[in-house]
Order: structure tokens, then C-alpha cells, then sequence
């Protein structure tokens, strides 16, 4: 019998993302004062909340097997629909439960898409990305709605502190935590994990693989509309653009936190890691003054690196 | 063509396969190669055409020793493989089909299609089959694709030709047609490999036989000299009767009964029942529906119309998940596919069917009782295993099935399919499963075994079930079951 123990190649394999966010951190820390301060590195977290919050959602799905390019579009609705709630006079804190209510409904319409419509992943969520768009640029006008008035809860989200720790950043640890336990400790996590791996065989075990994916895609939803919230409380206004190009970022952390994109297999710190590894990126080369036209290249280059280290064998 | 193999090894991972395996083929002879599930035949027939690479031995092929690394080597030296799996594409059409690979063409690289249908339909009257070259490969049954499975080696004038179980699927024509076809080639001198569990198809077709057993050779024998007996004595190494564990099971009341179950095309009119303790065989074809009709009544495959009766009460059972609450569990006959997430640990295999042992009332899982859970099935089911986190994927056939058998034993079932419970699996481990079974019937269990495997069926059943074309042949009793009445049904004869 074969030993369970595991060899250099695959501790590497396992914590590789992890080391390369190590590296990067000291790296850079290394070269600029500016970046290893307190501060920054406060700010950094908080930069990283809203993409944390979307790639967490997006864990799930991928890790069905799916994949949710709505996530960008949803937040954009979602929050253009609080903000006009608000300046039209409903009460700030009733908007954003109601904005999160809609996410939720948002993502689990690409949920159905994909189980009762039989459409791939990709295609019901490119449609829903496409619809949701065009929903806020109608609802907008394609202009931003600002005159958001002055409630205390909008402005927490995004831009409060609590014992000197921003809340977006609770937030993301909050969730994590949440995410954690989900996936590792409930039989919903163990659901998930089934469906991804192999769903005829969860299915004739009595998983409702449906149901599992619709919950998914709907708290995929849901995630986009607090990272909206959190974007809406800082800029003080719903730009109809707002969120795109947000699914880019949020696979892309997912990718580079090891989960595989056939589904099945992955884990959210993983995904944790991944969104830091993005922050970390985006928040140094600025400091370093790198153009944001060599940014991309960086970045992309970073997540090839990853990916390829953690390729099986 | 001559073909020699002598001193074969081949292991995977951990798992020997083959063990000094060899084989003689001579010049335009027709040459069974016999031997249990699990016993290395088509390990060692894929070792021969470049499919695996062998661990030791050597391969003669007409004096020269050869070694090919791919299928396509081998299909270029005129040795030709037809697998029991199909192997077609089947949203193309017959002829592209037929010619994947080795397109006629007129140059740079475009298809000269009057070529090909002329050809196509040479090699498709050869075979006596009325099939349209046109025809999109789906449209096909399954009996109707394996002929253009033989079709595609007769396109490439193959010098051997190995057949894996060709006539698993074919109707009794296809198969007569199939028969002429074989005795035609070997007047052209063309060697063939033809591996089958008939025995009245060996008897009729070859003219040599030789036997594995556990993945080693056990002999060859020209066929005129044997009889059926001695080769069943070659290939399990003892007399028949041991095979299967005696059961003494006082039958009980009737569990399950279904009454004209039907899905349009597939069967129909399907009505049958089992009592607590007793095992029903269920026999019949490579495509009878058998395994579709289990499927409709575990709720996983559309019933148009019939009723389901379980204890009496009927019972309406839309998805696996009713099943299950119904007490219905369901061993699928393809482990790798829908029995098992390869990838995954044994631990987290078992728990999948039974979640809710291995967790609270709110759902969070309980890792001592998973633990109990997991630890308690690899000891009972004697599953050899570095541990619960060892991944079924680098399980032994026989240890995966084990695991399935495992987590369905657990969920504790009133009534349990079984569908190719042994396929695959080394004879230790079929006698394992053999003895699981008879527990569970011990046990008050409702058993429904579906099975190829005739002697299995003859020696585990308490009725047998035949199937042929979607819907029931006849149920016969222990008194009335054996080889002959159960093939004759099956083949749609009546006893």
C-alpha cells in the first residue's frame, strides 16, 4: 500500500499560492516603504473586500462545476435599484435589505437558467449578465444616481470602522468564516463537493443536485449585491457601470486558489488567498508607480504562474 | 499471421493484472480466449495492440519480436482491436464513421466522397447488413453500431482480428450474420482472437482455446478435445459448485411489486415482485432495458406509465431522492461513472449516501460518527486500504465495488438493486460480495440482481427474471433455471 504521506512536490502543489503571497508581500515590502505600513495594508484588505465577497460566491459555483459571469451585472442592479429606492425616499436601511433580497433573486434566475433551462454555465450567465446590464442602463438612464441623503447604516458598510478595523473588512472575514463552515463542516458542503465530482453518482444518493446548484448561484447573487452596497456606501452614488469586468477578477482568484475549474475540487481559503494575491498585486504595482498598462500583463502572468504550479503532476 | 506472447506482466498501481500471462495465435484459426471477469483477457489483448505497455515479457509477432506503442502501430502491422465498449462517434454518420481516420481523399486533404460511400457500401454488403451509409450513428441500435465496429476492421484488411464480446448486443440474425462473416475470413486466412462467455459460441466458432485465470495462463487445448466442463474447470480452478455461498432464507411478505411499467421504446408491460429475503435474477442482453427499468423504479429514469408498489402501498417515486426515503437502494452497474466520485476519498463516498447518519439535526456533520461509520465499513466489507482518506480512484475494481456496496448497505434498504454487482471484480472479491448478498437476504432484504453473467445469476438467484427487448420473457424458478431455458428466453425463444 502506498504511503499517505506527501512529498516537497506536493506540499509546494498545496501551499503553492499561498508562498507565492508570501513572496509577493516580502517582495515588495522589500523595494517600498510606502507598501509595509500598517496603513496600507488596512487598505489593502479593504480594496480586497469586494472582490473577496464575489469570488467567495463564485467558489461555490465553480466548485459545481459552473461558473457565474453575472456576478458583475447583479451588483450593478442590485445597487442602481437601492439607490433609486433611496432618493426616492425609502429608508436607507430597508434599500439595502431589499438590494440584497434582489441579488439573491438575480442569481438564482441564472440558477434555474442552468438546471430547469439546461443551459451551460457559461451561456446562462452571459445571458443574465447581458440582461441584467441592459435592466440597470434602462433603470438609469445610463446616468449615475447620487443624492443618497445621509443615513448612518450606508455609510458604515463602505466606509465605517469598528474597534479600528474597517467594516468591508469584517465583512470579508466574517463571511469567510461563514463560507468555511459551509463548505467543510455541513452536509451542503459535502453536497456541493458531490455535485461537482461527480453528479450522477450525487444525484443516485439522493442529492438534489438542482436545488444545490440553484442555492449556489443564488448566494453567488447575493455576495454581489453586498460587495455592491459596500461600493455604493463609498462612492455615494450607483454609476450604471459599475462592477464590470468584476467576474474577470473574481475567477481569476478562485483559479489561482487551486479550485479546479471542472468542479469538484477546491477550497475557499484557497480562494482567500487568491483575492489577496490580486489585492496585493493591484495595491503594489500602484505604489511602485507600474503603468496600469503593464499591470494587466503582471497580473495575468502571476495567475498563469500559479495555475501552472498547481497543475496535477 | 502467427502471434506469440509468452511471460506477460502488467500491474496498475497496486493491482496485478496480469501474471506471466501468454498466448499462441496460428495462421487463419479462429481462437477463444477464455476466461473469468477480471481474469486479464482483455488486459492481455490490449498489451498485444499497443493500448498498454507491459511490464515484462515478450510479443512475437510472425518470428519478430515487436512492440507497438499505440493502437494505430498495430492497426498498420494488420492487427486489428474491436472493443466491447463501442467506439464510434455518434453524431456522425456511418460512413464518416468508417472512415474516420482514413479518409479517401484526392488531395490536399479533400474527402472524395463517391469513393468512400462505393467502399462503405462494399465493406457494409460483406457483412450482409442493410444499414445507410447516410445514416447518423445514433440513429443505430446498439446491435446495428457494434456491426460497423466490425466493419471498421474489415476496411483496414486487418490479418488478425480481436473481437471482445461482439455478440454481447446483437440480435440472433446480427449474430448469425456476424458468424458467416467470421467463417468467410478465416477461409481467407485471417487469424481471429474472439473473446466471449458463450459457450455454445466457442464450441460453434473456434478452433482453439486457451484460458486465463487471476491474470495468468492456464493452458490451450485444441476445442474438439474439451468439453463445457473442462473449461469451466479451467477458468475457476475448482468445480462450479462452490462458487456460491449456500443461502438458507425463509422467504417473507412481498416488498416490491410493479405492475406494466412502461417508458415508450425502451420496455413495456413490465410487471414483477420480490419478497423480503429473496433474491430475483435478472437476465437477459447487452440492451434488453434492464438496467433502465431498475433505473425507473430507483426514480431515475422517466416511466410513462405503471405503478410501484412497496409493502403493499402504492408508491410514486419521481427522483433518487424518493427512492431513498422509499427504502430502495441502488448498486448502478458502472461504478467508475455513477457509483463512485473517483476523485474523492473513501470517507467522503460513504457519507455521501448517508449524511444524515454522519451529521445532527442541523446538518452540521459529526466527524466521530463519520469516523465510526467509515472505519466499520472498511473492516465489514474488508476493504483493502491505506485508510479513509484513500481515493477510490486508486482502488482495485473489486475494493471500489466494496465502498458502493458499503454506502448503500448503510443507508439500510428494504429492497436493493444490484445492477452487475461483479463486473470487473476479481473471483476473491465476487465471493465476498456473494456472501454481502446472502447476508442481506438473511437480513429481510428485498434483492433484485441484474447480471451478464449467466452462471451468477444461475447460482445466486431464487427466481430469474428474463428480459429481451423491454419487456419480460418469463420468470422462472429454481427448478426450471438453467443455461439453456435462460438463454433461449433471452434470445426469444420459449421453453
Amino acid at each position: 500500500m502506498e504511503k499517505n504521506k506527501k512529498s516537497v512536490g506536493e506540499i509546494i502543489q498545496e501551499y503553492g499560492a499561498f508562498l507565492a503571497l508570501a513572496v509577493l508581500v516580502i517582495g515588495i515590502s522589500i523595494v517600498s516603504p510606502e507598501f509595509r505600513t500598517g496603513g496600507n495594508f488596512l487598505s489593502l484588505l479593504r480594496q480586497s473586500s469586494i472582490n473577496g465577497l464575489i469570488a467567495f460566491g463564485m467558489t461555490g459555483v465553480i466548485l459545481t462545476g459552473g461558473i457565474d459571469l453575472s456576478v458583475g451585472s447583479v451588483l450593478a442592479l442590485s445597487t442602481a435599484l437601492c439607490a433609486g429606492m433611496i432618493s426616492g425616499g425609502v429608508p436607507a436601511g430597508l434599500a439595502m435589505l431589499l438590494a440584497l433580497v434582489i441579488g439573491t433573486v438575480l442569481g438564482a434566475i441564472s440558477g434555474f437558467l442552468v438546471t430547469k433551462g439546461r443551459l451551460q454555465p457559461f451561456i446562462a450567465t452571459l445571458i443574465t449578465m447581458t440582461v441584467y446590464r441592459g435592466l440597470t442602463m434602462i433603470f438609469t438612464d445610463g446616468k449615475p444616481i447620487s443624492n443618497l441623503g445621509d443615513s448612518f447604516v450606508l455609510k458604515l458598510v463602505g466606509k465605517g470602522n469598528i474597534f479600528g478595523i474597517p467594516v468591508p473588512v469584517l465583512l470579508l472575514i466574517l463571511i469567510f468564516l461563514l463560507f468555511y463552515f459551509l463548505l467543510t463542516k455541513t452536509t451542503f458542503g459535502r453536497k456541493v463537493y458531490a455535485t461537482g465530482s461527480n453528479w450522477k453518482c450525487a444525484q443516485l444518493v439522493g442529492v438534489n443536485i438542482n436545488k444545490t446548484k440553484v442555492i449556489l448561484y443564488a448566494i453567488s447573487g447575493l455576495m454581489a449585491s453586498i460587495s455592491g452596497l459596500i461600493l455604493l456606501s463609498r462612492l455615494s452614488s450607483a454609476q450604471p457601470t459599475l462592477g464590470e469586468g468584476y467576474e474577470l477578477d473574481a475567477i481569476a482568484s478562485v483559479a489561482l486558489g487551486g479550485t479546479s475549474m471542472n468542479g469538484g475540487r477546491g477550497k475557499i481559503q484557497g480562494t482567500l488567498v487568491g483575492v489577496l494575491i490580486i489585492a496585493v498585486l493591484n495595491n503594489g504595482l500602484n505604489i511602485l508607480g507600474v503603468s496600469s498598462y503593464y499591470q494587466d500583463v503582471v497580473k495575468g502572468l502571476v495567475i498563469l504562474v500559479a495555475v501552472l504550479s498547481d497543475r496535477k503532476r | 499471421m502467427n502471434i506469440e506472447m509468452r511471460g506477460i506482466d502488467k500491474s496498475f498501481g497496486t493491482n496485478q493484472v496480469l501474471k506471466n500471462a501468454g498466448f499462441l495465435l496460428r495462421d487463419g484459426e479462429v481462437h477463444a480466449l477464455m476466461g473469468e471477469n477480471g481474469a486479464g483477457k482483455s488486459t492481455l489483448m490490449k498489451i498485444l495492440t499497443g493500448v498498454y505497455t507491459r511490464d515484462a515479457g515478450t510479443v512475437i509477432v510472425d518470428g519478430k519480436e515487436v512492440e507497438y506503442h499505440n493502437p494505430q502501430e498495430a492497426e498498420k502491422a494488420g492487427i486489428v482491436f474491436i472493443y466491447q465498449e463501442l467506439n464510434v462517434m455518434f453524431d456522425l454518420t456511418v460512413e464518416e464513421n468508417l472512415f474516420m481516420g482514413k479518409e479517401i481523399t484526392k488531395g490536399f486533404g479533400i474527402c472524395d466522397k463517391k469513393a468512400m460511400r462505393k467502399k462503405a457500401k462494399e465493406v457494409l454488403d460483406m457483412m450482409g447488413v442493410d444499414i445507410n451509409p447516410a445514416a447518423v450513428m445514433s440513429e443505430l441500435s446498439v446491435g446495428q453500431q457494434q456491426m460497423i465496429e466490425i466493419c471498421k476492421a474489415l476496411m483496414v484488411d486487418a490479418k488478425v482480428i480481436i473481437m471482445d464480446e461482439p455478440t454481447a448486443a446483437l440480435t440472433q440474425s446480427e449474430t448469425d450474420a456476424l458468424f458467416k462473416v467470421i467463417h468467410s475470413l478465416r477461409k481467407k486466412g485471417v487469424s481471429m482472437v474472439y473473446i466471449s462467455h458463450r459457450m455454445e459460441e466457442i464450441f460453434e466458432l473456434c478452433d482453439r482455446i486457451t484460458v486465463l485465470r487471476d491474470g495468468s495462463y492456464i493452458g490451450t487445448e485444441e476445442i474438439k478435445d474439451i468439453d463445457m466442463n473442462d473449461i469451466v474447470k479451467m477458468m475457476i480452478g475448482r468445480e462450479i459448485g462452490e462458487r456460491f455461498p449456500a443461502r438458507d432464507v425463509k422467504l417473507g411478505k412481498e416488498v416490491l411489486k410493479v405492475e406494466k411499467l412502461t417508458s415508450p421504446g425502451v420496455f413495456h408491460d413490465i410487471s414483477f415482485s420480490v419478497r423480503a429475503g429473496e433474491v430475483l435474477g435478472v437476465s437477459g442482453l447487452m440492451g434488453a432495458g434492464r438496467t433502465e427499468i431498475m433505473q425507473a423504479i430507483f426514480g431515475n429514469f422517466p416511466l410513462e406509465s405503471g405503478k410501484i408498489y412497496i409493502d403493499g402501498k402504492e408508491t410514486v417515486i419521481k427522483n433518487p431522492e424518493a427512492a431513498m426515503k422509499a427504502g430502495i437502494g441502488f448498486i448502478t452497474e458502472d461504478r467508475k461513472t455513477e457509483g463512485l466520485m473517483l476523485e474523492k476519498s473513501i470517507e467522503e463516498n460513504i457519507s455521501l449516501a448517508n449524511l444524515g447518519k454522519v451529521s445532527g439535526k442541523n446538518h452540521v456533520l459529526s466527524s466521530s460518527a463519520e469516523d465510526a461509520l467509515v472505519k466499520k465499513g472498511i473492516e465489514e466489507f474488508h476493504i483493502r486500504c491505506f485508510g479513509p482518506s484513500h481515493e477510490c480512484g486508486n482502488l482495485s475494481g473489486g475494493n471500489q465495488q466494496k465502498v458502493v456496496l458499503a454506502k448503500w448497505i448503510y443507508t439500510e434498504p428494504k429492497i436493493l438493486i444490484l445492477d452487475e454487482p461483479t463486473r470487473g471484480v476479481d473471483i476473491g472479491a465476487k465471493k465476498e460480495i456473494y456472501s454481502v448478498i446472502n447476508e442481506m437476504a438473511a437480513k429481510g432484504v428485498a434483492i433484485i440482481m441484474v447480471s451478464s453473467e449467466l452462471p451468477e445469476v444461475l447460482g445466486m438467484s431464487d427466481r430469474i427474471m428474463v428480459v429481451r427487448e423491454g419487456e419480460v420473457r418469463g420468470i422462472i424458478g429454481k427448478e426450471e433455471a438453467n443455461q439453456q431455458n435462460v438463454m433461449t428466453l433471452a434470445t426469444g425463444g420459449t421453453i
